[in-house]
């Protein structure tokens, strides 16, 4: 698989590393009453669709930047990269 | 219903061959089963079988989207084992194993069961030691194993790279009763049982939902028309999260591609299974004589059935660190199957919070080896509505109860399992 790294161009997937799902991203509130319920799910379950998937990677041998993949997991066909902090910046996230 | 028998291939094979019978019948869905088994893999035919078999549910369907065996049990590298470490795996494991033992008379087919050990390397002391605390726990859970030296393993395998200068081959673990068995016969044995036993084998027939009313589940939609049923037991691997959503369920799992690989066919050179301990490499040399080896799973979430380049060669480097001899071996045929890894790297066999609906899946790459166990637990499950004893820990709440089953001691990252 090629990544099109939205600064670096093409890159071999073999460059990154995989880490999941990429609503990693919203972690929950710590402090909220059901943060308990809320972590567990976060943690452990998964949507793991057969079809388009939002996920994270990891540029280990490059820029070192977290990116969003969108891909099929059924073609492995990659439709859209994003840089992973500007997504959870427009979510509100400090970084 | 005839039974297979070495008198039997003698006398067809005088009247030339014209009594053999199809091994399982192919009906037409009945309106109502008191169990519904989605998945017509190694798991669920299992589990038809030892339900009927052993715990005498006799109106039971197995599902198949595809045909029999189509998945997983078809694509794996064939390897038995039970050298497990903790207490809510390795009695399991070993109870497979001893199912493994006495399948064939069993169910009366020929699945070449090959106890012809397998060999887990170590190239450090530290290695050692952990070895010899998992042999000890799989003595404890009634299993066998053995530590071989350095000595011995130069004078039964001289073809190992012993003086590798970064992994030197220092011993192994044995387990002699580990080995291999014929997949696919697995999975049409297990068939040619159930179907025997009034288990009705429905292939070609995808399930598209469940049929829920007030937590309760009484059925599904398929291909096929609706079917109603008491209990409906979902068992299908690789399309865990996939089927499970239908039933609007999350799981503690996620779906990734493994790759295996043959080799041209080579006179024996391999006497039985052997694992590479600092790297992942597997292998074995099948009866028709190609090495059938595997290694890590891509990494990314896949349904593809296929993977990508970067783990084969991987694969093939830690195949030359311990055997450089296949080299000049060619690489015959190489394929993909979809592993359902769970965050702990260990199964579920266990209900849902919807009642009548129960779920068996997780293996991870390991479910062939589990395929006897898993089905008699599951098939106990759906009988009694209760655990067998060795699957009491294979539960989906064991996340949030903080009772992980995790051999590596990796955490929720499911690619790491």
């Amino acid at each position: 698989m090629i990544i099109n790294h939205p600064l670096l161009g093409p890159r071999d997937a073999a460059e990154f590393v995989y880490l999941g799902d990429a609503s990693l991203i919203d972690r929950p509130d710590p402090n909220a009453d059901d943060a308990a319920e809320a972590f567990y799910e976060y943690g452990y379950l998964r949507d793991n669709p057969a079809g388009e998937h939002q996920e994270l990677w990891y540029h280990e041998q490059g820029d070192r930047s977290w990116l969003v993949v969108t891909r099929n997991t059924v073609t492995h066909e990659i439709t859209k990269v994003e840089i992973a902090r500007e997504i959870a910046k427009s979510r509100g996230r400090s970084r | 219903m005839s039974r297979y028998s070495g008198i039997k291939v003698f006398l067809e094979g005088l009247t030339g061959n014209k009594g053999w019978k199809p091994a399982w019948r192919e009906p037409e869905p009945k309106s109502h089963y008191d169990v519904i088994i989605i998945g017509g893999g190694g798991h669920g035919l299992s589990t038809a079988y030892y339900l009927s078999k052993v715990f005498g549910v006799r109106n039971v369907a197995v599902l198949e989207k595809g045909w029999l065996g189509s998945g997983n049990i078809g694509r794996n590298t064939t390897i038995i084992r039970s050298n497990y470490m903790l207490p809510g795996n390795e009695p399991f494991y070993e109870f497979s194993l001893k199912l493994w033992e006495g399948l064939e008379q069993d169910f009366n087919y020929n699945a070449m069961v090959s106890q012809r050990s397998i060999l887990n390397l170590f190239h450090s002391d530290p290695q050692r030691d952990a070895f010899v605390r998992r042999a000890n726990a799989m003595i404890l859970a009634g299993a066998d194993a053995e530590l071989a030296d350095e000595a011995q393993l130069r004078r039964e395998l001289p073809f190992l790279d012993f003086d590798n200068a970064r992994f030197p081959i220092k011993g192994g673990l044995y387990q002699r009763r580990g080995g291999t068995v014929r997949h696919d016969a697995v999975a049409w044995g297990y068939a040619r049982g159930a179907d025997q036993n009034g288990v009705d084998i429905i292939q070609n027939c995808e399930v598209t939902g469940f049929q829920i009313e007030n937590g309760v589940c009484t059925g599904v939609e398929t291909t096929k028309g609706a079917i109603s049923g008491n209990k409906i037991a979902v068992c299908v691997a690789g399309s865990s999260g996939h089927v499970m959503a239908k039933a609007g369920m999350r799981l503690p799992i996620e779906s990734h591609v493994l790759q295996a690989f043959v080799s041209e066919g080579l006179k024996p050179t391999l006497p039985g299974v052997i694992t590479f301990g600092a790297g992942h490499f597997y292998v074995s040399q099948s009866d028709k004589g190609g090495l059938v080896f595997g290694g890590d799973i891509d990494g990314y979430n896949s349904y593809a059935q296929r993977g990508n380049l970067p783990v084969v060669e991987d694969v093939a480097e830690g195949g030359m660190a311990i055997m450089p001899m296949i080299g000049r071996a060619r690489l015959l045929r190489s394929w993909g199957g979809i592993m359902d890894m769970s965050m702990d790297g260990s199964p579920f066999i266990d209900k849902t919070h919807i009642e009548g609906l129960y779920f068996n899946g997780g293996w991870c790459y390991g479910g062939f080896k589990a395929t006897p166990a898993s089905g008699y637990c599951y098939a106990h499950l759906l009988a009694k509505d209760e655990p067998h004893p060795v699957a009491t820990e294979m539960r989906l709440d064991r996340f949030k109860r903080g009772h992980l089953i995790d051999e590596k001691g990796q955490g929720n990252q499911p690619n790491l399992h």
